[in-house]
C-alpha cells in the first residue's frame, strides 16, 4: 500500500506515493534526490540528517515521509541564496569547522535553529546546543567557532 | 593562460577549496550515487557470536517480490580468501617471530561457520533497499551455536572453544622485539626501583561519520566493473580484489572513492560486502549498491586496539630509566584482517622507546583469535598503544620513586638530535627536540602555579588532576624495502602526476586519499609556490585508479610527506624540462636557466625570461623546439622514503573529578605539536583538535563491550557506544615546535594521528592524579566512565 505525500522542499513543492514506512531522510534522499542530508546512524543519535521542519530543526530519520504530508522543508540545498552563502556556510568555512564534511550539512541546520533561539550563544551554550550531532574530525573546537563566527555575522533582524 | 602567483602559501592557513560543496549540500558520496538499473543489496548475517552452519534455505527469500538474487558462499565458486597483507612467518625471516602467523581463511560469504555476531553468509540483491531487507528476513539458516570467547585474556586459554582449524589454542601468532637479557639485567641492577602494572587498552570502534558504502557496476558490453566504494586507498582495493579473491583482470577494474566521509583507518581494509557485490554485479550484469545501517558498522568494520599487557619500568634512584618490559595480548577478532599483524607488532613494539633515552626495553605479544569482530588499524594503529603503555607506566614509576612526573620525564629525554637516534627497539628517529615541546607545554601551563592551586583545591576537598603524556609517532609509512622485510605484502611508496595543460593550467594525480585531510588544498599550495601560478589554476585529483597512475593511499599520516614529495618530484621534472625548453627559446644553455617567480631567466639577466606559460604552450605546440626534446609536460614520479618521520611532542590535561559521582570534567586541554615543516597551519590545527577529541573519548567514554557470555556486541549502536560530545571537550590549546625532518625535501612529518595517539594517557594520567589524595596510584582499565570512577572512590575509601 502506497499513501500520498505532498510537501515544499526549498521553496520547491513535491507530491509522491510512498511506502508509509518510508522515512523522511530517505524520501529527500532516494525520492526528491537531495542527497545533502546525510545518514549517519539508525538511532537518531549523530544528526546528520538534520533538516527544518516547519522551522524547527528535526531529525529526518526521526519522522515518516507521510508525517511530513503538508510540511514546510528546509535542506542545506535551501540555505545558501542566490548563489550567496548563508553566515553559518561561510562561519564553517571561515574557521575549518569540517573536515570529512559528512556531519556539515546536519551541524549547519542545527546552528540554524540554534542562532535563531540564541542570537549570541556563549560558548557553553553552543556546546549544549550540539548535544544531537556528532562530529567524528573536529574535536568540535572549529565548529564551536563557526557558530561564533556566524553569530557575529548574522544580519540584523528586521 | 597562467599568470604568476601574488604570495607564498606553504606555511598559510588558506581557507580549503573543498568546503564550498561539503557546506552546500553538494559532496558526492558513494551513498549518493543513483545508477539506471541499480539493485539494492541486504546482507544475512550471524546472530550467533560462533555457530556452525548446518544449511542454508534460500527459497522463500528469493520468492519475496523484487528480489532478483540471493547468494551463498557456496555460489561463489573459484572466489578465495581476503587477503592478509601482513606475513610474520619464520620462513619469511621476518625478525621476531617466535610462532608463526597462522593464516586463516577469510571467506567473503562464510559457509562452514560463523565465527562473530554479523559473520555475513548471504546476500539479497533486489530491485528496492526495503524489498532487499525483507527478504534477508526470510533467508532461513539452520545454526549449531557453539561456544564462543571474546575476552582477550580468555582468548587463547587451555578449553577455550576454538575458531580455526589451523590456528591451534586460538594463538595468531607470538613475536618479540629488544633485548629480553639486558632487560632482565636491568630490572636487576641494585637498588633499582621497580614498577608493574597491568594496562588495558580496551577495543574501540572507529565510527567514521559516513558508514561504509559501495555501488558495484559491471559493464557486460566492455567487461569493465566499476567499484565505487568508502576506501582510502582505492588502488589497494582494487589490488588485493583482483589479484587475490576474485581473480579478475586488474585492468578491467576501476575503483573510484568520491568524497568519503572520514576514515581513521576503517576504511583502509578490503571487506566482504564490497568483494560479494562486486561478484554479484558481474554475475548479474547489473548494478549493485549497499550502505552499511550504523548498527552494521559496529558489527563489521575492522575495530581498534585491544590490548591487555602487564609492563614493568626500572628506575635508578636518581630516577634515570633503566629498563622496560613489556608483555602484550593483542585480540584480532575472528579473522585476520588486511593488516592486523602489524599493527600489535611492527606498529607497537617499535615505539616503546618512546622520547626516552631507556638502555634495555624487551616487548612479547601474543596475538590471538576471538568471536570478535575483527582488529586492524584505527588512527594511530599500535602507536597509541606503545605510547599509552610508555606514558602510564613511566607516571606509576616516578610515583613509585618519589619523583615528580614532570621532573622524572625531563630527566630522561633522548637530547636534541638531528639525522639518527638508534632506538632499542630497531626504529632510528630522524629528528627530534623532546625537551623544548616540552619545556613550551610547561609555560603555557604554568605548572608550578597549577600545583599550588591542586594543593589549595584538595584542601577544601575537591579532587584537580594533571596528567602528561610526552609521546612520539612513526609516521610516513613507509620505506617499501624495510616493511618487506617486516612482512608487508606491499610497497609503502606514493605516485604523484603533475600535468601541465597547454594553456599552463595544473591538473595534479595523487595516489593519496583525501577523506577529511584537505589535500585538495595543501597539495595545491605545494604545487602553486612550485610554478609559481595562483592556486586556481591548480587542481588536484585522488581517488579513481581510472585517472591516478598507482597509490597505496592515506593512513599513517603519510599523505603530505609521501604522497607531497612525490608530487613535488614531478614539479622538479616539469621545471627541468621547462627549462630546456625556455633556454631554446632565450637561445642559452638550460643550466644557465633558473625558474623564478612563475618564469624561466637567463641567470643574471631578469630581463631575458619566458613565463610559465608559453613555455606549456611551447610544449604543446612544439614548432620552435629544441631537437630530440618529446612535445608535452606531464611528469609522474614514484616517492619511497627513505625512512619513517617521527613526530613527537607534548600534551598535558587538568581535569577535576566529581568526588560525590565520579565524574571526570576536562578543564583545560594543552598540546604542544612537533610535526616539522607545516603545509598548513589550520589544517593542522584541525587534526590536532580532532585527534585528541578521538583519545579523549577512549579515556572517557568510548569501548567496544561484548558480553562475555553471549558473544553479543553490547555497543552495537550509537546508543550504546558513547562517542564524544561538544559538551564534553574544551577549547584545546595549542602550540607547535618545529624540527624538520631530514628524510624528505619539505621537512614535513605528518599530523593525522598525534593527537589520538598522545591524548589518551594525558587524560586517565589526569585522573590518578586527581585521585591521589585517596591512596589512588593506578587505575587499570579505560574508559573513565563515572560509574567506574565512583566505584574506583568507593573502593579507595573503604581500604
Amino acid at each position: 500500500m502506497k499513501l500520498p505525500v505532498k510537501m515544499t522542499i526549498n521553496g520547491q513543492s513535491y507530491s509522491h506515493e510512498v511506502e508509509p514506512r518510508l522515512l523522511l531522510v530517505h524520501y529527500i534522499r532516494e525520492t526528491v534526490g537531495l542527497t545533502g542530508t546525510h545518514v549517519g546512524c539508525d538511532t537518531s543519535q549523530c544528526g546528520a540528517c538534520t533538516i527544518l521542519m516547519n522551522g524547527q530543526a528535526v531529525k529526518a530519520c526521526n519522522f515518516f515521509a507521510v508525517q511530513a504530508d503538508g510540511a514546510n522543508i528546509m535542506t542545506i540545498e535551501g540555505l545558501a541564496k542566490d548563489g550567496e552563502l548563508h553566515p553559518i556556510q561561510q562561519g564553517f568555512w571561515e574557521k575549518h569547522g569540517l573536515q570529512c564534511g559528512f556531519c556539515t550539512p546536519g551541524m549547519i541546520m542545527s546552528a540554524y535553529q540554534m542562532l535563531e533561539r540564541y542570537p549570541k550563544p556563549s560558548e557553553e551554550l553552543i556546546r549544549h546546543q550540539l548535544e544531537g550531532n556528532l562530529c567524528r574530525c573536529t574535536g568540535y573546537h572549529n565548529i564551536v567557532k563557526a557558530i561564533e563566527w556566524a553569530a557575529e555575522h548574522m544580519p540584523a533582524k528586521k | 593562460m597562467a599568470t604568476v602567483a601574488a604570495e607564498r602559501l606553504f606555511g598559510k592557513s588558506i581557507k580549503r577549496r573543498e568546503d564550498p560543496r561539503f557546506i552546500t549540500g553538494r559532496g558526492q558520496y558513494v551513498d549518493d550515487l543513483k545508477i539506471p538499473g541499480m539493485t539494492y543489496a541486504a546482507f544475512v548475517r550471524s546472530p550467533h557470536a560462533h555457530a556452525k552452519i548446518r544449511k542454508i534455505d534460500t527459497a522463500a527469500a528469493t520468492r519475496h517480490p523484487g528480489v532478483v538474487a540471493v547468494f551463498t558462499g557456496k555460489d561463489m565458486t573459484g572466489v578465495n580468501s581476503l587477503p592478509c597483507g601482513w606475513d610474520l612467518r619464520k620462513e619469511k625471516k621476518i625478525p621476531g617471530v617466535i610462532q608463526d602467523l597462522a593464516i586463516v581463511p577469510h571467506m567473503p560469504l562464510t559457509s562452514d561457520a560463523a565465527r562473530h555476531v554479523g559473520d555475513p553468509v548471504a546476500i539479497v540483491i533486489a530491485d528496492s533497499h526495503e524489498a532487499a531487507v525483507d527478504a534477508a528476513e526470510k533467508v532461513q539458516v539452520d545454526w549449531e551455536p557453539l561456544a564462543a570467547v571474546t575476552i582477550t585474556e580468555k582468548a587463547a586459554a587451555s578449553g577455550a572453544p576454538k575458531l580455526h582449524e589451523g590456528a591451534p589454542g586460538n594463538v595468531a601468532f607470538k613475536w618479540e622485539i629488544g633485548d629480553r637479557a639486558a632487560t632482565d639485567a636491568a630490572f636487576k641492577t641494585a637498588g633499582a626501583v621497580t614498577v608493574k602494572k597491568r594496562i588495558v587498552n580496551q577495543r574501540l570502534v572507529a565510527n567514521a561519520m559516513e558508514p561504509r558504502a559501495c555501488v558495484a557496476r559491471y559493464d557486460d558490453a566492455t567487461g569493465e566493473l566499476t567499484l565505487w566504494v568508502t576506501s582510502q586507498n582505492p588502488h589497494v582495493h582494487r589490488l588485493l580484489m583482483c589479484a587475490f579473491v576474485l581473480g579478475i583482470p586488474e585492468h578491467k577494474v576501476r575503483v573510484i572513492a568520491p568524497d568519503v566521509g572520514g576514515g581513521f583507518g576503517s576504511k583502509i581494509f578490503l571487506y566482504n560486502e564490497e568483494v560479494v557485490c562486486s561478484w554479484a554485479s558481474r554475475k548479474l550484469k547489473r548494478p549493485v549498491r549497499w550502505t552499511a545501517s550504523r548498527s552494521e558498522a559496529y558489527l563489521t568494520d575492522a575495530h581498534g586496539r585491544d590490548h591487555v599487557t602487564d609492563a614493568e619500568i626500572a628506575l635508578a634512584r636518581d630516577g634515570k630509566i633503566l629498563g622496560l618490559r613489556v608483555k602484550t595480548t593483542a585480540n584480532l577478532g575472528a579473522y585476520l584482517s588486511t593488516f592486523a599483524p602489524a599493527v600489535p607488532t611492527f606498529l607497537y613494539g617499535t615505539l616503546l622507546n618512546g622520547v626516552y633515552a631507556i638502555p634495555a626495553i624487551h616487548c612479547e605479544v601474543t596475538g590471538v583469535f576471538s568471536n570478535t569482530t575483527a582488529v586492524d588499524a584505527y588512527r594511530g594503529a599500535g602507536r597509541p598503544e606503545a605510547c599509552y603503555v610508555v606514558e602510564r607506566i613511566v607516571e606509576a614509576g616516578a610515583r613509585a620513586a618519589g619523583m615528580d612526573v614532570a621532573d622524572l620525564r625531563k630527566k630522561n629525554f633522548i637530547p636534541k638530535f638531528s639525522g639518527a637516534f638508534q632506538t632499542q627497539v630497531a626504529v632510528v628517529y630522524d629528528s627530534g627536540d623532546y625537551g623544548a615541546a616540552w619545556d613550551r607545554m610547561l609555560q603555557m601551563l604554568d605548572y608550578r602555579k597549577f600545583r599550588a592551586e591542586q594543593e589549595a583545591a584538595r584542601k577544601q576537598g575537591r579532587l584537580l588532576g594533571i596528567g602528561f603524556s610526552a609521546y612520539i609517532e612513526a609516521c610516513s609509512i613507509a620505506p617499501s624495502k624495510l616493511v618487506g622485510a617486516l612482512g608487508a605484502g606491499a610497497g609503502l611508496y606514493e605516485s604523484g602526476k603533475v600535468r601541465v595543460h597547454p594553456t599552463g593550467m595544473v591538473t595534479v594525480f595523487t595516489g593519496s586519499h583525501s577523506h577529511g585531510q584537505g589535500h585538495e588544498t595543501t597539495f595545491a599550495q605545494i604545487v602553486a609556490d612550485k610554478l609559481g601560478i595562483p592556486i586556481e589554476q591548480v587542481d588536484i585529483v585522488h581517488g579513481d585508479t581510472g585517472s591516478v597512475a598507482f597509490g597505496m593511499g592515506t593512513y599513517g599520516s603519510r599523505s603530505a610527506s609521501v604522497g607531497g614529495t612525490a608530487i613535488l618530484m614531478s614539479l622538479n621534472k616539469v621545471i627541468e624540462k621547462g627549462k630546456k625548453i625556455a633556454a631554446h627559446l632565450l637561445e642559452a644553455a638550460p643550466k644557465d636557466i633558473d625558474f623564478l617567480g612563475g618564469q624561466f631567466q637567463v641567470k643574471g639577466a631578469p630581463g631575458k625570461a619566458v613565463p610559465f606559460g608559453v613555455v606549456s604552450l611551447t610544449a604543446y605546440v612544439p614548432h620552435n623546439y629544441p631537437e630530440g626534446l618529446e612535445p608535452g609536460l606531464e611528469e609522474t614520479s614514484f616517492y619511497d622514503p627513505s625512512n619513517f618521520c617521527f613526530p613527537f611532542g607534548a600534551h598535558a590535561c587538568i581535569v577535576e573529578v566529581d568526588r560525590d559521582t565520579g565524574n571526570v570534567r576536562i578543564l583545560r586541554y594543552l598540546a604542544v605539536d612537533d610535526v616539522g615543516n607545516v603545509i598548513n597551519p589550520m589544517i593542522v590545527d584541525g587534526m590536532v583538535h580532532g585527534g585528541i577529541a578521538q583519545g579523549v573519548g577512549q579515556a572517557l567514554c568510548e569501548g567496544a563491550v561484548y558480553d562475555g557470555q553471549s558473544g553479543q556486541l553490547v555497543t552495537g549502536s550509537m546508543m550504546d557506544y558513547a562517542l564524544p560530545k561538544a559538551d564534553m571537550l574544551p577549547m584545546y590549546e595549542t602550540d607547535r615546535t618545529v624540527t624538520p625532518t631530514p628524510v624528505n625535501p619539505m621537512g614535513v612529518k605528518g599530523a593525522g594521528e598525534t593527537g589520538t595517539i598522545a591524548a589518551t594517557p594525558a587524560v586517565v594520567n589526569a585522573v590518578v592524579d586527581a585521585l591521589a589524595p585517596l591512596g589512588v596510584d593506578h587505575i587499570e582499565e579505560m574508559p573513565m566512565t563515572a560509574q567506574r570512577v565512583w566505584k574506583i572512590i568507593q573502593g579507595a575509601k573503604a581500604r
